[in-house]
């Protein structure tokens, strides 16, 4: 159990945190400590948690990816046309497509920055231009609302009316985020190419000499976050029943700061999936929280950025060199000791 | 040939022939293709529009220099305007006295500046990384800002700020003046004052310029806060030119700041570039946008071009670079 903790230190603090602020949101509010409410939260999170593991892929490969929330965006746009296409379709079809073609955006940004060296932020900010100013500009920022109809009607897996009149929900979105994960930490953890990109994330070179294929590395991490975003953006048109090219505009920053909230190295070689769950849902319930408690929602933003700002703040801030009369007594202490 | 390229060189720096290649292409294509393109009337349209994102480019050199990143310059640059708008409103809105207007420039400086500081203490202090920092801070201070304003947009103020985002003085655009200011005031720095060359050194070894005896938190903190002060710069004129500030005014700027930066030929880790070519890089993208506007096409497609531009530029790098290695090793 010790070394459990030791080992994952970001993610029990998180954790911690969590359950202190879920206590103290419970003492404010009478609806948050609901079931009905925590399956609201997972509802809403569900998109972002699948961008984030996608996300975490890549930066345990020691890359980072800014295009793939507009490569999202594509996704449900040309999603939408292929199966208006098709005649209308089904959901093996719309998983397909919308899987392939995020896998192919991801390969994209996997060629530049493998092929011609491009390091990965300056390739996926040009591929970020790229998609969003192209699908700007063939679309010319219309909105689609007339999708198939299996697509918006929503997927309800288990219902149950509670005692206080409120609906527990798994719908759709929600199973598919729990598959994600679960595909995700099974690659990552259970496979050798899952060692294989922490390896290379935490140093390329040594994993180039040890006889890692690093081109495969690379398309792999892009590959995987290309699939994870096709599939949040297919989940995001089913949720909010319509495609708009700019609606996940700007999503890719908040859940990078979620995902490393979550305990993601920039950098490489360092990360979990039930950190970055823990990242996500962090934001989601203070915002959940706020809302319940009444706050205006213009200070949603505000409060979720300070606490991201002094949660990174601290995790990053090593306590003996910000105060280092503390640092100095500890290690009298240490000394006497021994 | 070769004389040429190494005189050309000498003169301009290496870094510069990315950038110097791309404006001769972009002048050429488009000089042939859009028969008005090489006019006054598309050189206006390109000093009028440059310095926004110009100022905010500035804005994030100086941390890309040191291997950082700034991603808050476009809320900075929001909240520091919202700054002066509000000195002007209680001043009395449209009947402003220039005097308020100057305290309220003054104001959008403090805030760009205290908003500079309190990210660079946060970088220097705990060592985080510059991405998370910035990002948090984007985040918070786009929330700040919309806190403050529901959302809507401040407007009314006096006429006569309106000549800082319209007006010329002598046939030259005053905003693309005082951006020009910008630029001289940046390459001074990094090429005359103490501050550059560490900044420079700590982008290359942050380490190495701690040992050997810089004052690596200092000058972190200094770089961020003259980024802030930047923004505040851009804030301050992008007031004038909308005659009103909003939450969000010039957000796509954000990653094109950084692309602009990259194009010209900084260097992702930090450590090495210089502001001309920047510069130059900043009128190549708004030749190539005023250019595809003359021919109809509008601003979507100039930010997929602007992106196909950077890694053209990038690939184009690794190739070069990759030819002289193999050069040398034959020779």
């Amino acid at each position: 159990m010790r070394r459990l903790i030791l080992g994952h230190t970001t993610e029990f603090t998180l954790l911690a945190v969590m359950v202190v602020l879920c206590i103290g949101l419970s003492f404010g509010t009478d609806r948050f400590l609901t079931i009905s409410n925590a399956f609201d939260v997972l509802n809403v999170s569900a998109v972002n948690i699948i961008f984030a593991v996608g996300l975490l892929v890549v930066l345990i490969s020691g890359g980072i990816d800014i295009s793939f929330a507009v490569a999202a965006s594509v996704v449900q746009y040309v999603t939408a046309l292929a199966l208006g296409a098709l005649g209308g379709g089904n959901w093996a079809e719309g998983f397909i497509i919308a899987g392939a073609v995020g896998i192919g955006l991801g390969l994209i940004n996997a060629a530049l920055v493998y092929r011609l060296h491009i390091i990965s932020i300056v390739a996926t900010i040009s591929t970020f231009n790229i998609f969003f100013g192209l699908l700007m500009f063939f679309t010319k920022g219309v909105s689609i609302y007339d999708l198939p109809e299996w697509l918006t009607t929503r997927v309800v897996f288990f219902e149950h009316e509670m005692a206080d009149g409120s609906w527990v929900e798994l719908t759709l979105p929600v199973v598919v985020m729990i598959l994600c994960c679960f595909a995700t930490w099974f690659m990552i953890s259970r496979t050798t190419i899952g060692r294989q990109l922490y390896a290379f994330g935490d140093n390329p070179e040594g994993a180039r000499r040890f006889g890692i294929n690093i081109g495969a590395m690379h398309y792999i991490s892009f590959g995987w976050l290309g699939l994870m975003a096709g599939i949040a953006g297919l989940m995001q048109a089913h949720y909010a029943e319509e495609v708009v090219p700019n609606a996940l505009y700007g999503r890719e920053l908040d859940v990078l700061a979620a995902t490393v909230l979550g305990g993601a190295r920039l950098g490489g070689g360092k990360g979990s999936v039930i950190g970055c769950v823990l990242g996500v849902l962090m934001v989601s319930i203070t915002q959940n929280g706020l809302n319940l408690m009444g706050v205006s929602p213009f200070a949603f933003k505000m409060i979720v950025g300070a606490i991201i700002l002094i949660a990174i703040t601290l995790s990053s801030a090593r306590i003996d060199k910000l105060l280092p009369f503390l640092a100095k007594s500890n290690a009298k202490r240490g000394s006497s000791h021994s | 040939m070769k004389a040429i390229a190494q005189k050309f060189n000498a003169t301009f720096g290496a870094d510069m022939t990315g950038p110097a290649i791309a404006f001769l292409a972009v002048m050429v294509i488009f000089g042939l293709a859009a028969n008005n393109f090489i006019s006054s009337a598309t050189f206006g349209s390109v000093a009028f529009q440059l310095p926004e994102l110009g100022l905010l480019t500035l804005a994030m050199l100086l941390p890309l220099l040191t291997g950082g990143i700034n991603l808050s310059v476009t809320f900075t640059a929001n909240l520091s305007g919202l700054a002066a708008a509000w000195v002007m409103q209680s001043y009395g809105g449209v009947d402003a006295s220039p005097a308020a207007f100057l305290l309220g420039v003054l104001a959008a400086l403090a805030t760009g500046g205290a908003a500079g500081l309190m990210t660079g203490a946060a970088i220097a202090y705990t060592r985080a990384h510059p991405i998370l920092v910035t990002l948090s801070m984007m985040i918070f201070l786009r929330g700040l800002g919309e806190f403050l304003t529901r959302g809507g947009d401040v407007s009314g103020f006096p006429s006569f700020i309106a000549p800082i985002g319209h007006g010329s003085i002598f046939g030259f655009p005053i905003p693309l003046l005082i951006f020009i200011a910008c630029v001289g005031i940046w390459q001074l720095l990094l090429t005359r004052f103490k501050l550059g060359f560490g900044l420079l050194m700590i982008g290359s070894n942050i380490e190495a310029a701690r040992y050997s005896g810089l004052n690596t938190r200092r000058i972190l903190m200094l770089v961020y806060t003259l980024s802030g002060l930047m923004c505040a710069v851009a804030g301050v004129i992008m007031l004038a030119r909308f005659n009103s500030v909003r939450v969000g005014h010039g957000e796509s700027y954000l990653l094109i700041t950084v692309l602009a930066a990259f194009l010209g030929g900084i260097d992702p880790f930090g450590g090495f570039g210089r502001v001309l070519p920047v510069f130059v890089a900043l009128i190549v993208l708004q030749l190539l946008s005023s250019g595809l506007n003359l021919m109809g096409a509008n601003q979507h497609l100039a930010t997929a071009l602007w992106g196909v531009l950077m890694i053209v530029v990038m690939a184009a790098r690794t190739i070069v670079s990759t030819y002289i290695a193999s050069r040398r090793k034959k020779g």
